[in-house]
Order: C-alpha cells, then structure tokens, then sequence
C-alpha cells in the first residue's frame, strides 16, 4: 500500500519533457518531489506564475510571491508572473498538459467532486472547476477510500460536482486506475496489494484485466 | 501632456464610496490586496456593500476587517474558506455569498472591463454553478453563459504606478487587480512607490493608466503572508 509520497511518487512517472504542470493542494503537491531524471517540466500555479520553485529558504519569503495554497514559494530561472485572467486562458486554453487534483469522490465516468460537503461549510471551489473542464490529461490523486472505509470509486458521485466526465486516471493508495468507456479499469496494483483488496475498495464499475502488474517505484 | 491621476491621500481616493455600492477588491489571499483602502473603508462606515474579491481576508485582515464591522452586504468570490467571522455571517443568514470558479471570475471582471457583456465557457457545466445558465454546445462540447461584472469602484493594489496612474505589479500580486482595474467605472490604485511620468518604462507597465481614476502612494503595507512555508536553512 502506498502512503502520499508514495502516491505522488506514481503520479511524477506520468511527467513527461516539456510539460506545464498544475498541481492541486495536497498529495498533488508532494509530485514535485519526484520529477524524473532528464525529465524538464515546469509547474503552473493558477494566482499567477509558471516556472515555481520549491518554498524560500528561511527569511527569503516574499509576501508578495505564492502559490495558490498561499504558501511563500520561490520562482525558478525564466519564470513568469501573470494575471488571474491569463492565467485562466492558460489552463482553458489547454496550453497546461497535465493538472493532478485530489478529489472526495470520482465516478466510473469520470465526473469529480471535491468541492463541497453539503450542511458543512462551502469555502468555494478556487479554480477546479475551471481545471477540470478544460484539462485533456487530469489525474487524481487521492486514498481509494474515506475515512470511514468507503469507496471513494464510485458508479456516480453522491457530492456536488466539480466536473463532468473529466478524469482519465486515478492514483490511490491501491491501485493505478484509468477511466474509459464507463468504466474504472485497473492498470496497476500498489506494491503488497492485492486485486481481491482492490476490488472490495472500489464501488463502481472495475474492469480487471488476467494480469495485474504491480507497480514499479 | 500626461494627464494627472494623483490624489493627496486615501481619504480623497475613497470619497465617494456609499454604502450599497459594489466594490471590486484585487488581491488573492492576503497577497496584493488594496491595505490602505480597506482600512479607509473601515474608518468610513460605509455599509451594505457588494464586494466582488476572490477571497474574504481573514479573521482581522483584509475583507475580514469589513467583515468585523457588518460592513459587506454580499461577497461574489471564488474561495472563502479562511475566516470564522466569514462562517459565522454566512451561516447565520447575514452574508450573501456568490460562489463563482476562479477562471470564470476573472474572465468576468476582464469582460466587464472590455466591453464583453457575457461569454460561455466550459467550467462548471454539470455542475450546480451551471444550473438556470444557458448552455450552447461548441466543438461538442457543452459550455454554460457567464456574464460580465463591473463595480460603481474597483480598488487594486500595484507595486510601482507613475503620476498618470500606468501601473506595475510585483510577482504574484498581480492576480486579479489588472482584470479589476478595467471593470470599475472609478478606478482606485494605491502604489508602493508613485513616481513622476517618464520614470516608468512604457514597454514594463502591465495596466495602462487609461483604466486608472485615482492613484496615489499608501503608507505602512503589513503585507501580511497567509502560509509561510519555508526551508531552514543548512
């Protein structure tokens, strides 16, 4: 099973040369530990830049430079500060090849929730639902399930939507998961994880292939 | 000859605001917002307001300042999850909240700004922020009607501004204060540094002071940081 470094650990394997890269609050953040060897990629943050770096040493931060999470951030060689609009035109316009979000739930065609709980506080959706309508290549990353043991991997969402039928893969704690034709379909189990665990943890529609490799770190 | 924006201080930047308008207020976080203004806002009174912001401030900083005060009638952001007093108001049934996608938020101001009265775009299509819009498919794809915002004033906040109000911003504290700037029908910018025309180079100015009313030099800027994240140093 994977812990949340181990989930972004898979999740940095899908990086590839010359990505824009945007990353969600959360485990998506921990994929910018992991960046392949000779892979080149640059990270978009929504408030306005491209090209972020890692958090300022101790006494260099900025007020004036974050990151969407409002976390001090520094900024890489050649990055570039922009408005919330351009910035948005960026994400719509599909000129960022890969968003990772977390989620509370995905359904087996693709629709995610992650923004709001009904009868508790609504604190706004920031800009997923912007992200997830126009990105072609989303991952989530999130635990196959909640904290009360259920299936986070749905038939349908039982949330409010963030998105419809937008995610293509899934990353958990078990399983590496892609989303086709209505249906979840196991690509890959987590190390020490079995397809039976993977199986009973997932609600919605699984489509087990005979061979299930387990995934390489 | 270039006209001139400037005005002695924040009183005079602020006068004319009343209670019931709507604002627009630049900022994302605590990073960029207009300091100097929300404080004058505080010293005015001034009630019921509209506040179109992409997030509320936090307990004792920024919008929660108006907040404390009752003064916000309605806020239309984008995330407002950092503030008690924000929960409470809202819960409570004294805070009208306008939830709108963050892309969809700037593009609004942006379009309000430019003369565009409404545009269709994918987000929140499926989604509740869809229901009741008009829904047009393009390429296939179903895209939902957003319309323009605009503000009786928009208050942004920039790093350099010349005397003709052409403003610069630092890093990202630019955000939505340039989208912002077009869309009020008077524009407040307060500066860090106000220097006379000809200091900045035209070629740098991200807003033209076409979009600027009012500008003028703020004082004491806590720039208070929200998340500080940091590495320690060896």
């Amino acid at each position: 099973m994977l812990d949340k470094n181990g989930i972004a650990q898979r999740i940095a394997q899908e990086l590839e040369d010359g990505y824009y890269v945007n990353l969600g609050i959360g485990i998506p953040t921990l994929v910018a530990n992991y960046i392949p060897q000779g892979v080149d990629v640059e990270f978009q943050s929504e408030n306005g830049i491209l090209g972020m770096g890692p958090f300022p040493l101790e006494g260099d931060e900025d007020a004036d430079l974050i990151n969407a999470g409002k976390q001090t951030i520094t900024a890489m060689l050649g990055a570039v500060y922009f408005d919330s609009a351009t910035s948005f035109a960026m994400i719509r316009g599909q000129h960022v090849q890969l968003t990772v979000l977390g989620a509370m739930e995905v359904s087996q065609n693709g629709d995610i929730a992650n923004w709001k709980i009904p009868g508790r506080m609504v604190k706004g959706m920031g800009g997923a639902m912007d992200l997830v309508a126009s990105a072609e290549n989303i991952i989530v990353a999130m635990m196959h399930t909640n904290k009360r043991g259920e299936s986070k991997l749905l038939a349908d969402c039982s949330l409010p939507l963030t998105g419809v039928g937008c995610v293509k893969k899934v990353v958990t704690n078990l399983a590496t998961i892609e989303i086709t034709d209505g249906a979840f379909h196991l690509l890959e189990r987590a190390p020490g994880v079995t397809v039976d665990e993977i199986v009973a943890a997932t609600a919605g529609k699984l489509v087990v292939p005979d061979e299930v490799p387990e995934m390489k770190l | 000859m270039a006209l001139n924006k400037v005005v002695a201080n924040v009183e005079e930047a602020c006068a004319g605001i009343q209670s019931g308008m709507t604002l627009m207020l630049g900022g994302f976080g605590l990073c960029g917002i207009p300091e100097n203004s929300i404080a004058q806002l505080v010293k005015m009174g001034v009630n019921n307001l509209t506040c179109i912001s992409n997030n509320a401030g936090v307990d004792d900083f920024g919008l929660g300042l108006l907040l404390q005060g009752r003064q916000i009638k309605k806020m239309i952001s984008s995330y407002v999850g950092e503030n008690d007093e924000f929960e409470r108001q809202m819960l409570s049934g004294e805070l009208e909240v306008d939830l709108i996608p963050q892309g969809s938020l700037a593009e609004r101001c942006r379009a309000g700004g430019a003369g565009i009265p409404a545009f269709f775009t994918p987000a929140g299509y499926g989604t509740e922020v869809g229901e009741g819009k008009e829904v047009r498919e393009f390429n296939g794809k179903p895209h939902i009607l957003e319309t323009a915002l605009t503000a009786d004033y928009a208050i942004v906040k920039a790093w350099k501004g010349d005397t003709a109000g052409n403003l610069i911003f630092k890093a990202t504290a630019r955000n939505f204060n340039p989208m912002m700037a077009m869309a009020g029908k008077i524009t407040i910018a307060e500066v860090e540094e106000l220097v006379p025309v000809g200091e900045l180079d035209p070629n740098q100015i991200h807003t033209p002071g076409i979009f600027v009313q009012r500008i003028f030099q703020g004082e004491r800027y806590e720039k208070r940081i929200e998340q500080r994240t940091v590495r320690p140093r060896a």
